[in-house]
């Protein structure tokens, strides 16, 4: 009985909290990855992309619940995904046609376009703040758990409750049909594979007649999905703020990297080892030890490994001994 | 006209700006304070600093660091380590335990590392290294805990903290420099010698972790409680008012005393910074014109053809980006002591890293002057930006009711137009003139 308080405790404060967040961190991580893999440089806008995509959201969902409209059960942010994205695709767009394609045709030195994309985090901040102000937005609805503490401790009668939030339960049903359908595509259709190419030999898929600008474009379109589904999956698990938004850039490098940048399977696998890492480093793991270890050996502390303040140092941690050990990652990413 | 005029013109329409903010109120954009003119001379010399290290890394061997705020921010932790006494009975407490605990974390590293070197590879040394890091780990905070609490129950309201060395504030300046030599050194080990990229995500991660140990070690620093009263290198206002000596000489000039206090406090502050200012860029000069500055151009403009020369490439860039690092260093040092106070709370990326860059480019990488007139003229604009930006949007609104909830929304919102101008900004700059105001040679 005891071992299996200690199983939903850790089920509860570490594997679902773990998963989600992996999730999340995973879709931001593909996104940064696939603008590696095609345009090979670090995108310092991912964050802000995902701030102004869920900003995006966020507005279309106020709208939906001022005419009453609701998913029910679910959040209505769902029904306002596809809006938020559309706006998004049309930015980060415009973007690239209005900053990044000069560059490309210069063939600038990657350094140049990591600069670049910090003027356009400059400009995407500046542009989330001025609509949305810089303050926290709930904006989570419909019912709040699939499971909850109280009927799962009445089901199975055991001292320790699990609960499932159903914003953790759409994120993880959330990031298994994105990443289907992205492998998907990248596997199976003709645009798919000519990005592959491109991103593997960019000279042997410009002799094979691939055009570029249509590569690029269809990059920053999925590019423009994966990054607003990610940024309202993680404000409808936490919340939203945009500042919150440019830290998670940390995490989504590190497990980009830790992955093997320019790698998409990598990137899933990364984001899964940091959330994992961060929340079990920052968990206080008095309750699993209490149950699991006899009373005389029961810990006095919290043993907590960091303080939860400390999160992001273990991602830097993690990104730190990947790149002095194995700077192409577990995947095999393409940079060195 | 010459370039060298230009030049001298532009830092001539930057004292021009200057001058109107000390001197008009026209426009509505400049106050009419010199009090005002001179705040802002001081942190646009403090920033032109920053800029001027930045430069080093950027304009000199095209390192790319997005963590300068952390730089700053220890260069700020090192004035109140220097300058503020110690705590009464901080030391008996816990001081001493929190070194050992230091120590000892420090011992353990060193330890895997030495480890790592003389064992052979295999799942052997890997066991040894995770048990050794595993029950260094324990040992440390098993220290460490009990004397951060000791110390942290001093008198929390006030103190708390175990203060610093009591030494004149000063000499804060060059240990802050040398505190981010040594988180640079950290940084460049691992990262330098890997794609470009890898430096600026590390970089953006130390600088993560940096304040976060700020905010969180109130050991150290207080944390979010902030350190204030720090020790100043230049008079009080207070005492040059009771001073009927000063207050008679003030008169003298038509000023009242309270001014003319205020006045002479930031006029020796600009004095000491533009001391510091042209101490480093006379440096800065002189290692640009050194065979050790052409080599580090070489370096920055074709690294396989100086590899080849026999220049050991991420040796030079380690030194260089540890140089410029420290320089950083030294200018947050300098603006927590003009703040007197560490804010632990209020460092915030965009202004204290991107800020920066956004000087460093304007202004013309790979040339000392150019960081330096990029520092003063885009602090000056950063601060203006926002008044701006708010008698913009009352003109474009003025047609809208006064009750508008639009209006009253773009109003409040004016303030983030000083993001969007920087990028705008940056970006124009990058776009159409790439070599800045002030071009390299």
């Amino acid at each position: 009985m005891d071992f299996l308080n200690a199983l939903v405790a850790l089920t509860n404060f570490v594997l679902v909290p773990g998963i989600a967040y992996g999730s999340q961190l995973a879709l931001g991580a593909l996104g940064v990855t696939l603008i590696y893999g095609i345009l090979r440089f670090s995108n310092f806008a991912h964050g802000d992309t995902m701030a102004f995509g869920t900003m995006m959201t966020i507005l279309f969902t106020w709208w939906f619940q001022s005419m009453g409209i609701t998913a029910g059960p679910l959040p209505t942010a769902l029904l306002a995904l596809p809006f938020g994205i559309a706006v998004t695709m049309g930015l980060v767009v415009g973007t690239d046609r209005a900053v990044f394609r000069f560059y490309r045709q210069q063939k600038a030195k990657p350094v140049v376009f990591v600069m670049v994309s910090l003027g356009v985090m400059f400009i995407m901040n500046g542009l989330v703040r001025f609509i949305i102000g810089p303050g926290d937005q709930q904006f989570a609805d419909g019912e709040r758990f699939i499971v909850s503490a109280r009927t799962f401790k009445s089901l199975t009668g055991l001292d320790e409750g699990l609960a499932i939030k159903t914003s953790q339960g759409i994120t993880v049903v959330t990031a298994v049909i994105v990443v289907a359908a992205l492998f998907w595509f990248l596997n199976k259709t003709r645009t798919g594979k000519s990005m592959r190419a491109y991103s593997d030999n960019e000279d042997l898929a410009l002799l094979s007649g691939i055009n570029p600008e249509r590569v690029v474009t269809y990059t920053w379109l999925i590019v423009a999905a994966l990054a607003t589904i990610a940024g309202t999956l993680y404000g409808l698990d936490k919340s939203f703020k945009p500042f919150t938004y440019f830290q998670l850039l940390l995490p989504i490098f590190a497990a980009a990297i830790v992955g093997g940048l320019g790698n998409p399977l990598g990137a899933i696998a990364g984001g899964f080892v940091i959330a994992m890492s961060e929340v079990m480093v920052t968990y206080a793991w008095k309750k699993v030890a209490e149950y699991v270890l006899p009373d005389s050996l029961a810990p006095s502390g919290l043993v907590q490994l960091m303080s939860t303040d400390y999160k992001f140092a273990v991602s830097f941690a993690i990104l730190i001994v990947v790149l002095l050990f194995k700077p192409t990652g577990i995947f095999k990413g393409k940079a060195v | 006209m010459t370039d060298t005029v230009k030049h001298i013109l532009l830092f001539v329409a930057v004292g021009v700006l200057l001058v109107l903010e000390g001197t008009t109120t026209a426009l509505g954009v400049f106050s009419g304070s010199w009090n005002s003119s001179l705040t802002i001379l001081n942190m646009g010399l403090i920033s032109a600093i920053m800029a001027l290290g930045v430069n080093l890394q950027w304009g000199f061997a095209g390192l790319f660091n997005v963590g300068i705020m952390g730089f700053t921010a220890l260069g700020g932790l090192a004035v109140v380590l220097t300058s503020m006494p110690a705590t009464p009975g901080a030391w008996s407490a816990g001081g001493g335990s929190i070194l050992l605990a230091l120590v000892l974390g420090a011992a353990t590293i060193g330890a895997v590392i030495l480890l790592r070197q003389k064992m052979a590879a295999g799942r052997l040394r890997s066991l040894a290294t995770l048990a050794l890091l595993i029950v260094g780990f324990f040992v440390y905070r098993a220290i460490l805990d009990p004397g951060v609490d000791a110390v942290e129950s001093i008198n929390p309201a006030l103190e708390g903290n175990i203060g610093g060395l009591g030494l004149p504030v000063l000499l804060a300046w060059p240990v802050g420099g040398l505190l981010a030599a040594g988180a640079a050194w950290i940084i460049g080990k691992t990262a330098l010698g890997l794609r470009s990229d890898y430096l600026a995500i590390a970089t953006l991660g130390i600088a993560e972790i940096i304040l976060s140990v700020l905010k969180n070690e109130d050991w150290l620093s207080r944390g979010v409680k902030n350190v204030v009263g720090l020790p100043r290198p230049v008079p009080y206002e207070v005492d040059l008012q009771n001073d009927a000596a000063f207050v008679e000489k003030a008169a003298s000039w038509g000023l009242d005393a309270l001014t003319a206090s205020t006045i002479y406090v930031k006029l020796g502050y600009t004095c000491l910074f533009t001391l510091v200012l042209l101490a480093l860029l006379w440096m800065a000069q002189m290692a640009l014109k050194s065979p050790w500055g052409r080599m580090m151009r070489a370096i920055r403009d074709n690294e396989t053809a100086a590899n080849a020369m026999g220049k050991n490439v991420t040796r030079r860039h380690l030194q260089i980006f540890i140089l410029g690092s420290a320089i950083c260093g030294v200018a947050g040092a300098m603006m927590t002591t003009l703040d007197s106070q560490l804010t632990p709370g209020t460092y915030n990326p965009l202004r204290f890293t991107f800020l920066i860059w956004v000087m460093v480019i304007v202004g013309g990488s790979g040339n000392n002057f150019g960081a330096v007139l990029g520092g003063l003229l885009v602090w000056f604009l950063w601060i203006k930006v926002e008044p701006l930006g708010v008698m913009l949007i009352e003109v474009i609104t003025a047609g809208m009711s006064a009750d508008s909830p639009l209006r009253a929304h773009l109003l409040e919102s004016a303030a983030h137009m000083r993001l969007f101008t920087m990028g705008l900004m940056l970006l124009l700059v990058l776009r159409f003139s790439p070599r800045g105001l002030i071009p390299e040679k």
